[in-house]
């Protein structure tokens, strides 16, 4: 006899999260992180207000290439949480529900806070003269 | 016990009090921290490139430091309602949410209160 084809329930490792699912999980992630950010901006006046020998330490330190790559990682995380959270306040406003355009906003989202970080990232070489 | 309806479990145990607060004052901060953020950008600038005493001093100025004190309260205050959400949505225990939720913002408190002395002795020091 043959064997009845059962369904399947959609299993999380294999099912493929939507773009806003993704976007939603990154929301909180880079939530959590700006947190740490926080914290190391305090800390960056703690060094400051240590004296010149501590401050300029620290600014070696952040000048050394892979620390500043994460220096703006962590900018982009801000820009990103900016972003998305507009999104999130266009949302308690009720606005910008549309099914068909959800994945149009968080393309907008995301160029933005590129954008927002390459600007900034241009802004600050600014000051390097 | 398990046959009595939520409603039933629910009664007596009082209204939920005060989540409209919480949901409103992280709308509030996150409003507030879009132009504190891209203020914090100019903060980077001089991070990485200023002098030890042109920090001092534009640190000392007084609308960067009024941005800086209100950049620290502000996310600080928005990072603890956020994290508070996060820990009641994933971890269980009901003491264990109650204890970390309190830590964080007694955390948190001293982290923004820690920014204010740091940059009110910066300035100072500025002259």
């Amino acid at each position: 006899m043959e064997q009845r084809k059962r369904p399947l329930s959609p299993h999380l490792q294999v099912y493929r999260l939507p773009l806003t699912a993704v976007v939603s999980v990154t929301h909180r992630m880079t939530g959590v992180l700006l947190t740490a950010g926080l914290i190391l901006f305090v800390l960056s006046l703690a060094m400051i207000q240590c004296g010149a020998s501590s401050f300029n330490a620290m600014q070696s330190f952040i000048n050394q290439p892979f620390i500043e790559f994460a220096v703006w990682l962590m900018v982009y995380a801000l820009f990103f949480h900016l972003c998305h959270g507009i999104r999130h306040l266009f949302w308690d406003a009720g606005e910008s529900y549309d099914k068909i355009l959800m994945n149009y906003y968080i393309i907008l989202e995301l160029f933005g806070s590129v954008a927002l970080t390459g600007l900034s990232f241009l802004f600050v070489q600014l000051g390097a003269s | 016990m398990a046959y009595k309806t939520s409603l039933a479990k629910a009664r007596g145990l009082g209204s939920a009090k005060s989540g409209t607060k919480h949901w409103w004052m992280q709308r509030v901060t996150a409003v507030a921290l879009i132009p504190l953020s891209f203020w914090l950008i100019l903060f980077v600038q001089q991070l990485f490139h200023a002098s030890f005493h042109e920090i001092k001093q534009w640190i000392s100025n007084p609308l960067n430091l009024i941005l800086l004190i209100s950049w620290s309260f502000v996310g600080f205050y928005h990072a603890a309602l956020g994290l508070q959400v996060v820990i009641e949505d994933y971890l269980s225990p009901e003491w264990l949410k109650i204890t970390l939720v309190w830590l964080i913002k007694l955390a948190f408190l001293s982290g923004a209160i820690s920014a204010l002395v740091f940059a009110i002795r910066i300035a100072i020091s500025a002259g």
